[in-house]
Parts: structure tokens; sequence; C-alpha cells
């Protein structure tokens, strides 16, 4: 991995040389009532909006590669027959600027499910084909669980990732386009007391990490207690709202819908993203629902995350930047509910 | 050092969304519920290079009203040309019910496992069905009688609700004329029925107590489908019959909205039904948390 250095002020310009494509980070969207500011990632047309200082956006940045709604095709119907028309659109460049790490690796892991297999997410391709991903170091926040999940730092899937040091901007420069971008702006190589201040920082920032998961043997753990009585009472504080689907950064499943126009000359077929915690998640025609306690439905969005995915990926599909949690209106976490299921072991 | 799978290159995997082109040929009223709909691909070529393996599904959609997924009911060796058993029971399907030959559809697949028939060769076959579960053993089912000579007793077992709800009737004799055994049995008589009248594990029961027990260890597969309270019960008599566990295939229904793996509406803990199912081996069921 290759290492620039480039003072603060640089940044601005950075960003400037970046501008004539679509930018989207991180911006300010109002406070709680607590006073604290809300952040949500937004297309960023002024610099100065461009909050890198952000704790935590309250949406993921999913909406941008898998929208809430997508149209998957067109049908037009003429005598009888119909034609279908497919736009998997995506053309338009898209720079990220300012992905924490759970984001970027959110992102990797979609990767490996809606690119791998024999069926490649086509619409996924494209909106990921032509992405230019610029990360940005963050401070750990109390809900904050991604080093129990081993994606507190990301090794690939960005162009440029910085850390900000005291007046200056650490980058790791990971693809040829963003070694040549540097070259717009005041960047040099760093020296070794850059290197040492940088190691400083990770170590800090790894010492803030308050949030933890027990992840060992929880594959295990998971089958053994599936009929763990502990999974009823979180089923029965859980709302079935899929709020916690919609704010994470990872959660992909979908339900589609097919339209009619009014003069049944035209057609359509939607896209939307769904939550295995709805009610009709795993429900079949004739009225048979698969999982029609809450509870199955929320111990199975568990299994899927930190069971069924590590089997086939041999990884989480949790990065636990904690987003759930805090929009959880029943203030269900990932922590707390994996804490109990383990202590229901013992 | 790699920043992007190459597979998210532009133009990689446009085939998402392809559905092929196909017509509805002929409709067979089986039951007040039940359809029989041959559908053949419109385009000559892609009707040349579409085969299936007999337990494998398709996504059938009907522009504008939805798409669902079915197992095909006919045999493979049909080309180009396949069967599907539809209950009129949801939105898109009532619609099919009212729509008649010469009805343009959408075809996807074929998607998923098979019922490893081509496996079972030289062996004593046992096909159980419950109610429209034959839909998907309707097309080992014939798989197996157009290559009867290949294995040993066959033995087919399909419980329905009752007599009037029975599907395939048309085609019993046929069935048994290839040296099949076919009992049937129904919950509910109705005015005619001179069959048993009970349960499904009855007759299997009965079937199994007749049957050589080393036959059962050794040389012999199954093949159930039906409703999801049915699974547990005949594939245990199974179990206990000494039918190893890797050797019963069920067909296993869930909700899908893509076949592909990608929607995970179909998922069963670990695992996908499209992709790995919608057959599997009893052992994988076991492997499977809330399969059945």
């Amino acid at each position: 991995m290759l290492f620039k250095v480039f003072p603060v002020c640089e940044l601005n310009r950075l960003f400037a040389v970046l501008q004539s494509e679509r930018i989207v980070g991180p911006v300010k969207k109002g406070e709680d009532q607590h006073g604290r500011i809300l952040y949500d990632f937004d297309v960023v047309r002024d610099f100065s909006d461009l909050h890198l200082d952000f704790t935590q956006t309250i949406h993921s940045a999913k909406k941008y590669f898998l929208p809430y709604r997508e149209n998957l095709c067109t049908f037009t119907f003429k005598d009888g027959d119909w034609q279908k028309e497919v736009d998997y659109g995506g053309s338009a460049p898209l720079i990220f600027f300012g992905l924490h790490s759970c984001d970027i690796n959110a992102l990797n892991k979609l990767d490996k499910v809606l690119l791998g297999g024999r069926y490649p997410n086509s619409f996924y391709a494209k909106n990921r084909a032509k992405m230019f991903i610029v990360g940005h170091s963050c401070t750990p926040q109390p809900f904050c669980f991604c080093k129990s999940m081993g994606t507190d730092s990301a090794i690939h899937g960005f162009d440029l990732f910085l850390t900000r040091l005291d007046g200056i901007y650490f980058a790791e420069v990971l693809s040829a386009r963003a070694f040549h971008l540097l070259e717009n702006i005041d960047c040099r190589d760093p020296d070794s007391e850059e290197h040492r201040r940088y190691l400083e920082a990770i170590a800090t920032r790894e010492s803030m990490f308050v949030a933890h998961v027990d992840t060992s043997d929880l594959t295990k753990i998971l089958d053994l207690e599936f009929q763990a009585p502990v999974w009823k009472e979180w089923g029965e504080r859980c709302l079935s709202c899929g709020t916690c689907a919609q704010v994470c950064p990872t959660c992909y499943c979908y339900g589609v819908e097919e339209h009619v126009d009014m003069n049944f000359a035209h057609g359509r077929k939607e896209k939307m993203l769904y939550s295995c915690n709805l009610l009709d998640f795993a429900s079949v025609a004739g009225g048979h629902n698969f999982r029609p306690e809450s509870h199955t439905r929320l111990k199975y969005r568990y299994y899927h995350k930190h069971r069924g995915f590590v089997e086939a990926f041999e990884e989480s599909l949790c990065v636990g930047c904690g987003r759930c949690g805090q929009s959880c209106l029943a203030g269900i976490t990932v922590p707390e509910v994996i804490a109990s299921v383990r202590a229901s072991k013992e | 050092m790699k920043t992007k799978p190459e597979s998210i290159q532009p133009g990689a995997g446009e085939q998402f969304e392809y559905s092929y082109k196909a017509e509805i040929t002929n409709v067979f009223p089986l039951t007040r519920m039940e359809k029989l709909y041959q559908i053949q691909l419109v385009d000559a070529k892609e009707r040349a290079e579409f085969i299936f393996q007999p337990g494998q599904f398709v996504m059938l959609e009907l522009p504008g009203l939805g798409e669902a997924p079915f197992s095909i009911s006919s045999s493979p060796l049909r080309r180009g040309d396949l069967e599907l058993c539809i209950r009129a029971v949801g939105n898109m399907t009532r619609f099919l019910d009212r729509v008649g030959r010469g009805a343009m559809v959408g075809i996807s697949g074929p998607f998923g496992t098979h019922f490893p028939v081509e496996k079972m060769e030289g062996e004593d076959i046992l096909l159980i069905a419950g109610g429209l579960g034959i839909a998907p053993l309707r097309s080992p089912i014939l798989t197996i009688l157009e290559q009867r000579s290949r294995y040993g007793r066959v033995d087919i077992i399909y419980g329905a609700r009752r007599p009037s709800e029975l599907l395939f009737g048309y085609e019993y004799a046929m069935w048994r004329r290839f040296d099949v055994g076919l009992e049937i049995i129904v919950d509910h008589e109705e005015p005619g029925w001179q069959g048993p009248v009970g349960l499904i594990t009855e007759i299997l029961r009965a079937r199994i107590g007749a049957g050589s027990a080393d036959a059962l260890r050794q040389r012999t597969s199954a093949i159930v489908c039906g409703p999801p309270v049915m699974f547990r019960f005949v594939c245990d008599l199974l179990v206990q019959a000494g039918v190893p566990v890797e050797k019963i295939f069920v067909s296993l229904e869930r909700r899908m909205h893509c076949g592909r793996g990608k929607c995970c509406r179909c998922n069963i803990g670990s695992t996908y039904t499209c992709l790995e199912g919608p057959v599997f081996d009893y052992w994988s069921v076991l492997n499977l948390k809330e399969a059945i």
C-alpha cells in the first residue's frame, strides 16, 4: 500500500477536483432532542457542507447502490403480447467522500453475495461499477462494535482512505485513480515521524471502543440456542417494524411488486427493500407463513447475519455499525441480544 | 491489490432480469382449484437450449401482475415445452386461472437442485406426495417411467384431502401400466370413493411393513413432497424403516422473488432454497434450522 500526506487545507482542492462528478458525503441534517447533531449521507455540492468529523449517519449509504425502490423493468402491452425493457441504470459515476470503515466493509460484504454466485445482480453491479470511494477514519462511538466484527479497519474496497493527524491528512492510496488525483494537490511521501504519528492515532482509536460482542463460537452457539427462551423475550419487545433493516448497511433482501398503468398500455416491475422482521416476509400463497411469530423473525435476522452468512463466506454479514440498535424503537441492540443468547448457554 | 471485484465492471451479468417469452399452448382443468398449463418458449433457439432436471423450478411471470416460482411438472424429455400445475390461490394465479391458451407469459430458469434420479438407477424408489406435492413429483415420476427398466420396485403413495382434489387422475392407469405400485388415500370420503380413508403415513407404514428391511436399508431412495406438516411424519417413518437420510429427498416450498439467490426471501437459516434447493436430501434438512 502506498501512503501520502498532505496539509488539511488541501482537502478543499481535492474535493474541487472531484466535483465534476456527483459527490455523496456526510452532512448535517438537524439535531435530536438532546442537542446531538444528526448526520446523514447526501449529495454534497459545497465543501463546507461536508462534515468529515461526523459521528455516525442515521442511515447507511445504501440508497445510492441499493435504492429503497428500484424499477426492474417496464412492459409495453400490445395486441395480447408484451415487450419487456430492462434498464440496469447506474451510468453516472458516484464519489463517496467520507465513508467510515464499517460502511466500506459493508460494501465488500454485499459484493460477495450480490456480485457472486451464478446470477450476479446487474443492477447492483452497475451502481458499483463507477464508484470512487474516499474513506475517512472515525471516532468510535459508544454503540460501535465494529472491532468485535473485524470491520474496524478497511483493507480494501476504497480508493483513498484519510486519517487526520495534527495539521495533515495521512492518506492510504489504493487505486491508480486516487494516485493521479493526489497529483492535483500539494502532497508528498510521509516521513518516519508521520508514520509514528499515524500508528499512534490508530492505537488511540483502538483504545476508544466501548461496546463489545463476543463472536467466539457464535455459529455453534446460535445453533445450540436455537430454541432458547430468550429469543421469545426479544420477540415480545420487537415491534416487527423493519427499521433495523432499513438503516442497516448490509440488509439487502427485497420484495417485488408489479403494476399496470391505468391505460393498460404499460406496466412495470418494482423492487423494494424489505425486512425479514415484517410479518409476511416468509409467507407463501395459500396463507402459510413459515415465520408467523415475531421472535422467529427476529431470530432469523440474527441467524442470517451471524450464522448463515458466516457459513457461506466465512465472515459475518454484520459490520457492527450499531445503527440498528440506535434506530430501534424498542431499544433492541445487537450486543445485548447476542450476550443474552450466549448467557443462556450456561 | 484489488479495489473492486472484476464482476463489477460495467456489462457484467446483464442477464439478471432476463426472461424467456413463452406461450400458454394448452390448459387442462384438473380440479376445482388446479389447472395444468402447457407452456412453450416462443424463440426456437431458446426452446432448443432450454433443458431442465426433474424437481427444478421456473419463475413464471405474468407481466404487470406478478412473478412466482413453480416446480416443473413435466418430464425433462419434453424439450422446450413444460407443464406447470398451478392452484389458483394468490393474485397472480387467480388471474392465470382466467386466461386461456395463447396467453403470453415470461419464464426464467430453470433454477435450483433436482431429484437425482440418475443416481437412483438400480434402486427401489418410493415417491410420496401429499396434496399439491404431487406437482413437483410428477416430473421424477414421468422420468422414471420413461426409463422404467433402469429401476427396481417403484411405488407411489399419494394422499389428498378429498377424492375430488386428486390431481392427474387421468394418468393413474398409464402409470400403473409401467409396473408401478400406486396407492392413494384421502382424508375425507366422497360419494363413489372406494379407496382407503386416513393418513398417508398409514399407507406408508403398510408399504414399509410389506417390503424387505434389507431393501429399505440398502437399495431404496425416497422422494417426498407435501404440505409442511407432512414432511417430518413421513421422513421420520422412512428413517425408522432404515432408509438412509441422504437417500430421502424432499422438495421445499418457500416464498421467492428472484430465484437467483439475491432477494433472500427463501432463506432457511444459512441456505437459499432457490440455489441449494428446492430439492434437499433429508441429511441437509436435519442440518437446517426450521426447514420443516
